[in-house]
């Protein structure tokens, strides 16, 4: 049987328009669902004031210092190793067999479940190291979870910034740090930042590595050694213990408000960027 | 020819990989004197241009043998800095490239490189070389704006400034005038006919009228190989090689 393109041509846009709409309809529903439940139950007093009785009342102000704080201390320790080691795997060094061997090792490292990431915190950050439950064990285990991304994000947009750019600059008499410094990482900024913005989303996200690292507490924390608990694991715990249903989805519904907020912000601050360099 | 070398290449040889892709060129190229180099697509002139800046040393294949000197001095000596060679011998590319930002700073890539951060000294070094490139006119109003904005004709002439604002030695253009047009050719001519004065020129073209025009000398590429080389007048005149001849009057090539 012979089926006529004209045929399969209208198929392949109705399975296709298909396939966009279920996707757009289940992160429509999911977020319609979470906001529905969550909005009614925000106010100022949900935001900043204290949890009282293990969460069942009160806000979450200590759970959004928390998560501020954690995922701003691994973006802070995570990005100059990240960018630094793709800068050197991309600029530094000719494809071999140990760029291979670095890049492959970033791979498996971006395939590690986020568990085994908080288990090796607790032995050896927060157990070893003796830094206890606290913020700083937690964003050093967040950064080692990101970095993969970090770098290899931070490659591709390295080495999609034209070659005739670098041949220019050193035909100027620049070295090669000055191409790097001047040219090539001002031109690749926001793919960089967008795989920044991707672990920023990830470390927000993140329950199991930083249970097991950065604790629980819900007290606001003070330095870096203090325990704490973020929005994610706040509200893991709120719905696993069955402690509040309200706040649960109250929680989520900020954690999600924040994240698309992020990435809004940041897309504007990226065209912003782009627009400034060609105007 | 009693004038002052600023080159003397001897028995230069390069390499891509196996491939011979030049083969014993000897020339004297001569000071506040345009060089014109002709010769069709593959014969080894750019590879040449980019072995008087050592450019190719960015590109691992590339290995050459033989002499460059620079004022008496082998560019090729361990002692010589290839950053601080290159500072002295600008290059245009054949496509204009304007790194993505304001006419201003493309001017002042070359001297902030060196340190240079006196906005007044730069200031004076933008109008200069703009001026030079015959390009200040155009521009004088709208420094600050994208040189991605400009004309292909415009940001070859933008290149151009943004060598002279290096205050180099040597001036080398690798046909600066494929992707333009005639008045923007007759525009770059021109800055070059005045900027001979100063700097020695380069000019490597698939044009040989350009090499007629503008040239006090030219040389003539042909398969890797320095077929001819002499006053532009002689080379397009009387010839001695048949190969020149079939090539400027435009039997092949």
């Amino acid at each position: 049987m012979i089926i006529r393109p004209k045929y399969t041509q209208v198929l392949a846009v109705s399975l296709l328009v298909l396939a966009t709409l279920a996707t757009l309809a289940i992160l429509v529903f999911i977020i319609v669902f979470v906001l529905g439940k969550g909005l009614p139950n925000i106010n100022a007093e949900f935001l900043f004031s204290n949890p009282e009785d293990m969460g069942r009342a009160g806000g979450i102000f200590p759970t959004i210092v928390g998560t501020v704080a954690l995922t701003l201390t691994a973006i802070c320790i995570a990005t100059p190793f990240g960018v630094g080691t793709a800068v050197f795997l991309t600029e530094y060094t000719r494809e071999s067999r140990i760029t291979r061997i670095i890049r492959f090792g970033a791979d498996c490292l971006a395939g590690i479940p986020s568990i085994i990431f908080g288990l090796f915190g607790f032995i050896f950050f927060v157990t070893y190291l003796r830094m206890g439950w606290s913020i700083l064990s937690g964003s050093l285990t967040l950064a080692f979870m990101i970095l993969p991304t970090i770098i290899r994000t931070s490659e591709e947009a390295i080495k999609s910034v034209p070659y005739s750019y670098r041949e220019v600059s050193f035909s100027l008499g620049a070295t090669l740090w000055q191409t790097v410094y001047k040219v090539v990482l001002p031109n690749a900024l926001p793919g960089i930042l967008t795989g920044v913005m991707l672990s920023v989303g990830r470390s927000i996200g993140e329950t199991a590595a930083i249970i097991f690292t950065a604790g629980s507490s819900l007290r606001t924390p003070h330095s870096l050694f203090d325990s704490v608990r973020t929005m994610s694991v706040h509200f893991y715990i709120l719905a696993r213990e069955g402690l509040s249903n309200e706040k649960a989805y109250a929680t989520a519904t900020v954690l999600i408000v924040s994240i698309l907020m992020i990435n809004l912000s940041s897309y504007w601050l990226m065209n912003r960027f782009i627009l400034r360099k060609t105007k | 020819m009693t004038d002052r070398s600023k080159f003397i290449i001897e028995n230069l040889n390069a390499y891509w990989s196996d491939v011979q892709v030049l083969r014993s060129i000897n020339i004297n190229i001569v000071s506040n004197k345009i060089l014109g180099i002709i010769g069709p697509s593959g014969s080894g002139k750019t590879v040449f241009l980019r072995t008087l800046n050592r450019l190719n040393d960015l590109v691992p294949e590339i290995r050459i043998d033989g002499r460059i000197l620079l004022d008496g001095k082998d560019i090729y000596d361990p002692d010589v800095d290839p950053v601080e060679l290159r500072k002295k011998i600008g290059i245009v590319f054949a496509l204009p490239i304007p790194l993505p930002a304001s006419i201003h700073d493309n001017v002042i890539y070359g001297p902030s490189l060196s340190g240079i951060r006196n906005r007044h000294k730069l200031d004076e070094l933008v109008e200069k070389s703009l001026k030079s490139a015959f390009l200040w006119d155009e521009v004088r109003d709208r420094l600050t704006t994208s040189a991605m904005r400009l004309s292909g004709g415009q940001q070859q002439r933008l290149c151009l400034a943004r060598i002279l604002a290096m205050e180099p030695d040597v001036i080398m253009l690798d046909e600066p005038c494929s992707g333009l047009d005639p008045i923007s050719t007759s525009q770059i001519e021109s800055a070059l006919t005045e900027l001979k004065k100063e700097y020695t020129i380069i000019l490597v073209t698939n044009n040989t009228k350009q090499a007629a025009r503008v040239a006090d000398n030219t040389a003539f590429f042909l398969m890797n190989e320095m077929i001819e080389y002499g006053p532009t007048d002689v080379i397009f005149t009387v010839p001695r090689d048949k190969r020149t001849i079939d090539y400027i009057t435009g039997r092949f090539g």
